[in-house]
């Protein structure tokens, strides 16, 4: 598949000077060009364009105080994990057992991630520096115009206005989504449980361990992995599909010519997405409550007894089922809202041409709107299939997992495999395993959708409307 | 043929009916039961015995531990103020990602979307202990700064929606611009920002919505400092064991004075919600 796959290089007529990659750089530059792989900015400096030359060292040289400082240490630290337990020590004089400070394997698991993203930001720093030498010196070589502090400034609004567009999200990616989770997929590799939480104990490194308790036999950790996995399995399949067919059908069924009243149909489903999706649920809950609603009516009309309920979160298949049939209910406006568009777009046409060949309605959803929609909305049903498998608030809100068994590790026989690695982690605090199934849910959904996602029209011919 | 039509037509609206009664139902019990005198959780019928305003009033009164006005504007603010970081940031990403073109615009793009298929929060307790090394979960008014922090920080990654719909938007009309001699940004600002109304609509809104439905993460930040909890949190806490006999018909007043702004807001702007995901700029 290769996803990072080079991109074919295009010659372009007009070449700019900017335009040369590192490899370019490294090969035709000069020794100034080259020492600024080593001294960031040395040939801005000497291009004369100052301020940008010690932009680049200083950059370099709060990287090197880091470092001395505290980084060096901190990537020791993080191949230990920490070698100081925190012990009691009896203090004589008060009479009291004191705590005398050890290490926190948590924090320099952290502080080596940290110290490891800014080393690639320097070496990445490192090449633009060269790179920006090297174009320095081709402008100088050919007589060019170099540009001064105030041209690179303004030509953010031009050539280089994805720098200023993108730095700020990209910070924000880098440091709440990318450092976070690099943190967490350490972590799956550590054995960092309940029985060994820092302050007060150390986790370790302990390789692959926690993936083969998960996945292999005998366990109970196995033992839970495997029918939580089949069920949100199950659970994807079921709500993705059924949310997409039912709400395809019922906005056929309000679009079709014979229907009145069409904005007043579709403003009744359309109420349901408009109250929050959590009111809903943590209604929903209460309603199909043992003592809830659903019971009382059941009970009055006389189909259950008057002390009776119906177990509806409490039985393990008939929970499995409410959900789904729940998650009908939530969805389906979705779909119907999302595909109203798209059926409108259908060409007239091949409706007319159906009819006059003589073919039924069934006929016609068959061959002309079915493969129509799910042309149109296959990428959406496949983040939405992802977005089912990471379903986590229908669960949580809606039955918490439950019912509860002692046959699996701290799961319910509702908890999907995200539901379940919320238990674990705040409920638990078995990171280590958390992580896990975290990376495990990664692979499951990384190898469903490069397979089909990077198929589908919208990803190879993103340009085909422009 | 037009008494079989007529049939075909009779059974459709029927259907449809029995449809959207069950899909109007459960909204009817909740503001049934919003209304309700009788205190108490559950009760052994549906029609309540009698009606009263009070649920809504009493709501409105904070105790030492359920502050619903309080809860409602922490969320207002937090939602407004992480909104307008979070669209900022997915417009920009998906215009650089939909119009222009650089090296890493590819690599980014994958990146983003291997990032999308780890579940959300695995990462949760790291971005916790992040927040609480950078030492923003020393008061409440910290901890709310960080609450607006998580839901924009990692904003831009949710491009792939807009910068579908900015790659609808016909390339001529910003090749027209340039020949006019417009900048890039010019083109941004002018062109592509005032043609885009549905798709930043939809992003306004659903980063909106965020705050208001987000329990986990909250929770997991706030803890037990019940005055700076958001809706979410504090409606979920009603339910609790302790408090559902006394807050359940409150609870229930509660789901509806903040459904009812949030669906007048979504029913003004579905037109938008519904072409920003077809597209609508048709070239």
């Amino acid at each position: 598949m290769g996803l990072f796959r080079k991109k074919q290089k295009v010659q372009t007529p007009h070449r700019r000077p900017s335009d040369a990659g590192v490899g370019e750089a490294l090969k035709k530059g000069n020794v100034l060009t080259r020492l600024s792989l080593l001294i960031f900015g040395l040939g801005n400096i000497a291009g004369k364009q100052f301020v940008r030359g010690f932009v680049f060292l200083a950059l370099e040289i709060a990287y090197i105080y880091y470092m001395i400082s505290f980084g060096a240490q901190a990537l020791v630290n993080m191949t230990t994990l920490g070698t100081v337990e925190q012990t009691k020590v009896y203090n004589e004089a008060l009479g009291i057992y004191e705590y005398a400070v050890g290490d926190n394997s948590m924090l320099f698991l952290l502080y080596g991630v940290i110290t490891i993203v800014l080393t690639l930001a320097a070496v990445f720093a490192a090449c633009m520096s060269m790179k920006s030498a090297y174009c320095t010196q081709v402008r100088k070589e050919k007589g060019m115009h170099i540009p001064t502090f105030k041209d690179d400034l303004l030509s953010v609004r031009e050539e280089n206005m994805h720098v200023a567009m993108l730095t700020f999200p990209i910070l924000g990616i880098i440091i709440f989504t990318i450092i976070p989770l690099v943190f967490m997929i350490l972590i799956a590799f550590t054995s960092y449980d309940h029985e060994h939480q820092p302050p007060g104990n150390l986790f370790t490194w302990v390789g692959l361990d926690n993936f083969k308790a998960m996945l292999g036999q005998g366990s109970k950790l196995a033992a839970t992995f495997w029918p939580v996995l089949q069920w949100t399995l199950i659970w994807a399949v079921f709500a993705t599909f059924s949310c997409f067919f039912l709400g395809m059908l019922l906005a056929l069924l309000i679009n079709r010519k014979g229907t009145r009243c069409k904005g007043f149909w579709r403003f009744m489903f359309v109420l349901s997405i408009a109250i929050p999706q959590f009111v809903s649920l943590l209604s929903m809950r209460t309603i199909f409550n043992a003592n809830g609603p659903v019971n009382v009516i059941l009970r009055h009309l006389g189909i259950i007894g008057m002390t009776e309920s119906v177990p509806f979160f409490t039985d393990p298949t008939l929970a499995k089922i409410t959900i789904i049939l729940i998650n009908i209910w939530i969805g389906v406006p979705y779909t119907m809202l999302s595909t109203t568009g798209i059926l409108q777009n259908i060409p007239g046409e091949l409706y007319e041409a159906a009819r006059i060949d003589g073919a039924t309605a069934p006929v016609i959803f068959r061959k002309i709107t079915l493969p129509y929609m799910l042309f149109v909305m296959t990428p959406n049903l496949i983040t939405s299939f992802t977005g089912n498998i990471n379903n986590f608030n229908v669960i949580f809100l809606l039955s918490g997992g439950g019912p509860d068994t002692m046959e699996y590790y701290y799961a319910g026989r509702t908890d999907l495999l995200v539901t379940w690695l919320y238990r674990l982690t705040i409920t638990q605090k078995d990171y280590n395993l958390g992580a896990v199934i975290g990376i495990l849910v990664f692979i499951i959904l990384a190898t469903l959708s490069l397979l089909t996602y990077r198929r589908t029209g919208s990803y190879k011919d993103e340009g085909a409307f422009q | 043929m037009r008494a079989r039509r007529f049939i075909s037509n009779t059974l459709c609206h029927v259907l449809l009916a029995v449809l959207s009664v069950i899909w109007v139902l459960p909204i009817g019990y909740v503001i049934l039961t919003s209304f309700r005198k009788e205190g108490g959780s559950y009760k052994s019928y549906i029609w309540p015995r009698g009606f009263t305003l009070d649920n809504y009033k009493n709501l409105f009164q904070p105790t030492s531990q359920i502050n619903f006005t309080r809860w409602f504007f922490n969320t207002l603010i937090i939602a407004l103020i992480s909104t307008a970081i979070a669209a900022f940031f997915v417009l920009c990403v998906s215009y650089c990602m939909s119009r222009l073109r650089f090296k890493m615009r590819k690599p980014f793009m994958n990146i983003a979307l291997i990032m999308g298929m780890f579940p959300g929060f695995m990462s949760m307790i790291a971005v916790y202990y992040i927040l609480k090394g950078l030492g923003f979960l020393e008061t409440g008014l910290l901890k709310q700064i960080a609450l607006i922090i998580v839901y924009s920080g990692g904003a831009g990654l949710g491009f792939y929606m807009a910068k579908g719909f900015f790659d609808t938007i016909p390339r001529t009309i910003d090749e027209a611009a340039y020949i006019d001699g417009a900048t890039k940004w010019d083109t941004f600002t002018k062109i592509t920002i005032p043609l885009s109304k549905p798709i930043i609509t939809y992003t306004l809104i659903t980063t909106f919505m965020g705050p208001w439905v987000d329990y986990i993460f909250a929770k997991v930040i706030m803890g037990n400092d019940t005055k700076y909890y958001t809706i979410a949190i504090g409606l979920w806490t009603m339910l609790e064991k302790e408090y559902v006999e006394t807050f359940y018909t409150q609870f229930y007043a509660g789901c509806v004075m903040i459904s009812i702004p949030i669906a007048i807001l979504f029913l003004l702007t579905q037109r938008c919600y519904v072409e920003g995901v077809s597209g609508a700029v048709k070239g």
